[in-house]
């Protein structure tokens, strides 16, 4: 059998460590989806009257898309209709009285959850220089650090939290990067979210610690619509991690989240996600849709706004991390590893939308296909008439493991005017005999040697994450494609 | 250290080595030579165990093991090693990352302890002396943007850091300016122990003028038809291959 071949046979056979379900007991409303479950999410959260309306007028928004033409269907993907009436939109872990003031209420079994995740929880062993706010199916258990952020008026809590104690900066810029009318899901998301990070970046402060956010999809036919929204007013800085898991099940969950991102002149905001929710079995039973929309604004003039993401799970990802470059000399840079193995199916990459004169951007896209996987990128670069001495760099790299999978690229490049530049590089590449047999003959393992290649041919995007990530997501790649050749 | 008897090699249904006897004691240097396409490459791929090269008769002991029944990696991790003819390029993967995986995966066959960061940066640092490199050689790519005569270089000063029991250099020293080629010299002669032994595989006589061999074999068409000391180098240099050519035909 030849190496290819034998990739294919053993990149079934990959594990998912995360694949654990909690029993917990949950409040959950039955399935389905109409008006009166919007208002029972809203009261069950005791929000504001403008939220409640905000979220009837996504629904409305999306009922009319869903009766019209259903879900998008331009996309690179297959799979079966969803139906979304038998999809449960809240499920919360039940509360003893009041809730949990303090991490000491919070229940025993979610520490212990997030704990077996590898995101501690408890006071005394929680992750040196990592703010971490964890969320649970719908809603956020618990956020660390809390009163540390706040003494330099960092704002750091649950999307719930910010509706009850800072609505005013949720009503001001809530949908003002991604309205709901902006696509199917993401009026679904704004109708029905549940909870989710906030984060506000006051003038001048550089946030001194990583902002993390975790998310675990627990419950059963149940989806997960969380909301993340960051805010970094002039001058300020932040970076800011997600990552999440699931549990194996056979059928597929539905993950539609938005995350809106606003920097205001001179502000930076650095965005990485390492994406492992779980990708389903070896024939593409189960795993987890994941139907994203997230957008960052530069505001202001050389305002910066950096996507990082690594996407090793879901069955299903269908994401695109853009940013709008408003302000003059605003800079956007989106760098991503997507990985695609057995039946899983991407369909990612970004959009630069350049409205300032002199903005710049960067793409760096590396995409792993192996097995019968099916990779796909899809980027705009759209620099507009007035965006005078923009500057673009793409560049997409595709890897091919097995002769059975996909890589595609779709790249759209729309240029207004004269004095602006956009460059396109693209490559597409196997993992190749003879440098298999190289690293073997230096003693590495096949396992070892091919992961030692990919880590390779996804460095320049690893440079970007934060350090404690670039361990994961090195890790990471190595568990899903352990075994990938014989 | 090193048997190979009959030992017979076939590439893509073509047969290329025929029933070819060798034997390597430990302390030596033996110089494989021959003409072009007479299976120079074919034998150093196949006893590094490439998949590529079929083995279909014969038998190869190395310390008492059937070498043929083990792994490309096994074979590595018991002291094998093959410098490449065309070393290979691992895009984004430093020289002195790859290095310090190759180091503690063969370790750890061996049941000795890792090596952390700082044990393996010292022995690089010691070894590239050797191979007259400077630091930042560590930090490049493993052989990407190398020039011809670094990738030979490169392949030296894995072998010093892997300090192997049986080294097999493919044609390591064609394509060298003399300078390149004396420091590659003077890789071979560094490792030159009486516990271990190496296997030159060579086109021309000028890198003996620099490692003195133990024996020198001529390949041709698949055998080896003529051994003999040091002096038959100078032969093959001063008459060609013709002759044994000549030799060969009228034995037929």
């Amino acid at each position: 059998m030849t190496t290819s071949a034998k990739t294919l046979e053993a990149l079934a056979t990959r594990d998912y460590k995360w694949g654990f379900v909690s029993d917990i007991e949950a409040d959950t409303l039955p399935p389905g989806l109409n008006e009166d479950v919007i208002r029972q999410i809203s009261a069950k959260k005791a929000e504001p009257e403008f939220m409640l309306q905000w979220r009837l007028r996504a629904y409305r928004h999306w009922s009319k898309l869903e009766r019209a033409a259903g879900e998008p269907k331009w996309a690179n993907v297959t799979y079966p209709p969803i139906d979304y009436q038998k999809i449960v939109y809240y499920s919360a872990p039940k509360r003893q009285g009041e809730g949990p003031a303090n991490l000491d209420e919070v229940d025993p079994k979610l520490l212990e959850t997030f704990e077996k995740l590898g995101i501690p929880l408890a006071e005394r062993k929680r992750l040196a220089g990592v703010a971490v706010d964890a969320v649970f199916d719908s809603v956020s258990v618990a956020t660390t650090f809390k009163e540390k952020l706040a003494e330099l008026g960092i704002i750091f809590c649950s999307f719930s939290e910010a509706v009850q104690n800072h609505p005013e900066l949720v009503q001001k810029y809530l949908g003002s990067v991604v309205p709901y009318t902006d696509n199917f899901y993401a009026a679904l998301n704004s109708a029905v979210f549940t909870d989710g990070s906030f984060c506000y970046i006051p003038k001048g402060v550089r946030c001194p610690m990583e902002l993390s956010t975790y998310f675990r999809i627990n419950a059963a036919g149940s989806g997960q619509f969380e909301r993340t929204l960051i805010v970094a007013e002039p001058g300020s800085y932040v970076s800011y991690l997600e990552g999440c898991t699931a549990p194996m099940r056979d059928e597929n969950q539905l993950h539609a989240a938005v995350v809106e991102l606003v920097a205001h002149e001179g502000a930076q905001i650095k965005y990485s996600t390492v994406q492992n929710w779980y990708a389903g079995d070896s024939e593409g039973r189960g795993g987890i849709f994941n139907f994203v929309t997230k957008r960052g604004k530069c505001a202001g003039r050389a305002a910066r706004i950096s996507w990082t993401q690594v996407e090793t799970g879901s069955a299903i990802t269908w994401k695109y991390p853009s940013v709008i470059l408003q302000g003059d000399d605003s800079i956007g840079e989106f760098y991503s590893v997507a990985l695609t193995a057995n039946r899983q199916q991407a369909d990612t990459g970004t959009k630069m939308l350049h409205i300032g004169k002199n903005t710049r951007s960067t793409i760096i896209s590396k995409g792993i296909s192996a097995g019968r996987g099916n990779n796909t990128y899809r980027g705009l670069v759209r620099i507009s008439p007035r965006a005078t001495n923009a500057r673009n760099y793409t560049q997409c790299d595709s890897l091919l493991l097995g002769d059975r999978c996909g890589a595609h690229t779709f790249p759209y490049i729309e240029v207004g005017n004269a004095s602006s530049i956009a460059e396109h590089e693209a490559s597409t590449s196997k993992i190749s005999d003879e440098q298999l047999f190289y690293c073997k003959q230096r003693g590495l393992s096949g396992d070892n040697a091919v992961s030692m290649i990919i880590n390779g041919f996804c460095k320049e995007v690893f440079k970007n994450l934060p350090m404690e990530f670039a361990v994961e997501a090195t890790k990471l790649l190595g568990v899903s494609l352990e075994g990938s050749i014989g | 250290m090193l048997s190979v008897r009959d030992l017979s090699v076939a590439v893509d249904d073509k047969t290329i080595l025929r029933q070819l006897n060798l034997e390597v004691r430990a302390g030596e240097v033996h110089a494989v030579m021959g003409p072009n396409g007479s299976g120079k490459s074919t034998l150093a791929q196949a006893l590094a165990g490439h998949p590529a090269y079929t083995v279909t008769g014969g038998q190869v002991t190395y310390l008492g093991r059937d070498l043929l029944a083990m792994s490309p990696e096994d074979r590595a991790r018991a002291g094998v090693f093959l410098a490449f003819q065309y070393p290979i390029e691992i895009p984004g993967v430093s020289n002195a990352a790859f290095l310090k995986a190759a180091i503690n995966e063969q370790r750890a066959a061996r049941g000795l302890e890792e090596l952390d960061a700082m044990d393996v940066l010292e022995l690089l640092q010691q070894k590239l002396e050797l191979v007259e490199m400077d630091k930042s050689f560590l930090n490049r790519p493993v052989n990407e943007g190398f020039s011809g005569g670094e990738k030979k270089r490169n392949e030296i000063l894995q072998m010093a850091v892997l300090d192997p029991t049986l080294a097999i250099l493919d044609e390591t020293d064609s394509g060298l300016d003399i300078d390149a080629l004396k420091i590659v010299a003077g890789g071979v002669n560094g490792l030159r122990r009486s516990d271990n032994a190496i296997i030159l595989v060579t086109h021309y006589q000028r890198i003996l003028q620099y490692v003195e061999p133990d024996r020198v074999h001529v390949l041709f068409d698949g055998r080896i038809v003529k051994s003999a000391g040091k002096e038959l180098a100078l032969e093959l240099e001063r008459r060609g291959y013709d002759w044994i050519k000549d030799e060969v035909a009228s034995l037929a």
